[in-house]
């Protein structure tokens, strides 16, 4: 049972479904990501800002907990955004969070 | 009006006619008529002529939304598109009731040029997200929010000899 939830947050979901990286209100970067594992490559590539934009906003956790369904990952996410980081100590700790909880997913299956 | 080839010429009168509708729609033919100094039937012929030709496509309100409480914001998208998909792109927008005007500009990059109204910066943001981003063939968008409107008119007749 938990294999099987586990495998959902890993699948690659349809277009509509992505993350799509904006800078600002309407200012899409033209990056996105259907699925955690590239969820995770592109917070390496994205333009800071866009990091900083979506977090401050909650729209991390809030994808990861509507699409992903992953509740542990989505609380982690929100403890990082009371943090109140910027820049690229922003970048690295969003990225190793997120890669943390991928290995521990891969692991398991 | 003449046709010719298919191809349409106006006269001076119909450019007259064209300029009074345009100034005020609901009036009548007379009213026209007396200020331009010919028969009401005139204007009424000439009119009906204009509207089955195409030249007249509507007859519709300008609706201030500021004026009935409604609060809205107004912003224009230039969406790179990838060149094969930028049809489609317009056209979907098109379908969209948020979209108000829709355009394609060859520039540097091809780009669909739309002007769309939400409820406020969250709900423009929503739509964006949702239902812009995720087309097939939308590269990047950028957004610019109108603060202030200093002008907003459509084609005028009288406008035509201006240089």
């Amino acid at each position: 049972m938990k294999e099987e939830a586990n495998q959902k947050i890993l699948k690659t979901f349809p277009r509509e479904k992505a993350f799509y990286f904006f800078t600002s209100i309407g200012n899409y970067t033209g990056e996105s990501a259907a699925s955690l594992k590239e969820f995770m490559e592109k917070i390496k590539e994205v333009n800071v800002k866009s990091l900083e934009f979506h977090l401050q906003r909650g729209d991390f956790e809030k994808w990861i907990n509507e699409v992903l369904e992953d509740k542990k990952l989505a609380e982690d996410i929100a403890k990082l955004q009371k943090a109140n980081l910027t820049g690229d100590s922003l970048r690295n700790q969003l990225y190793t969070l997120v890669w943390r909880r991928y290995q521990q997913l891969t692991n398991i299956l | 009006m003449k046709i010719k080839n298919n191809a349409l010429s106006l006269d001076a009168l119909d450019y007259k006619i064209l300029e009074a509708l345009q100034a005020d729609a609901r009036q009548t033919y007379t009213d026209i008529g007396r200020r331009l100094g010919i028969a009401h039937s005139t204007v009424y012929d000439r009119i009906r002529r204009l509207e089955k030709y195409g030249v007249i496509k509507q007859y519709t309100a300008l609706v201030d939304t500021e004026n009935i409480g409604e609060k809205s914001i107004t912003a224009i998208m230039a969406i790179y598109t990838d060149p094969k998909e930028s049809e489609k792109v317009a056209k979907t927008l098109s379908s969209f009731q948020q979209i108000l005007e829709v355009y394609m500009s060859l520039s540097e990059e091809l780009q669909v040029i739309a002007k769309v109204i939400a409820k406020d910066q969250e709900a423009l943001h929503s739509f964006i997200a949702n239902s812009v981003a995720p087309l097939p063939g939308v590269l990047r968008i950028r957004t610019a929010i109108i603060t202030k409107k200093f002008k907003e008119a459509m084609f005028s007749v009288a406008s035509r000899t201006v240089k």
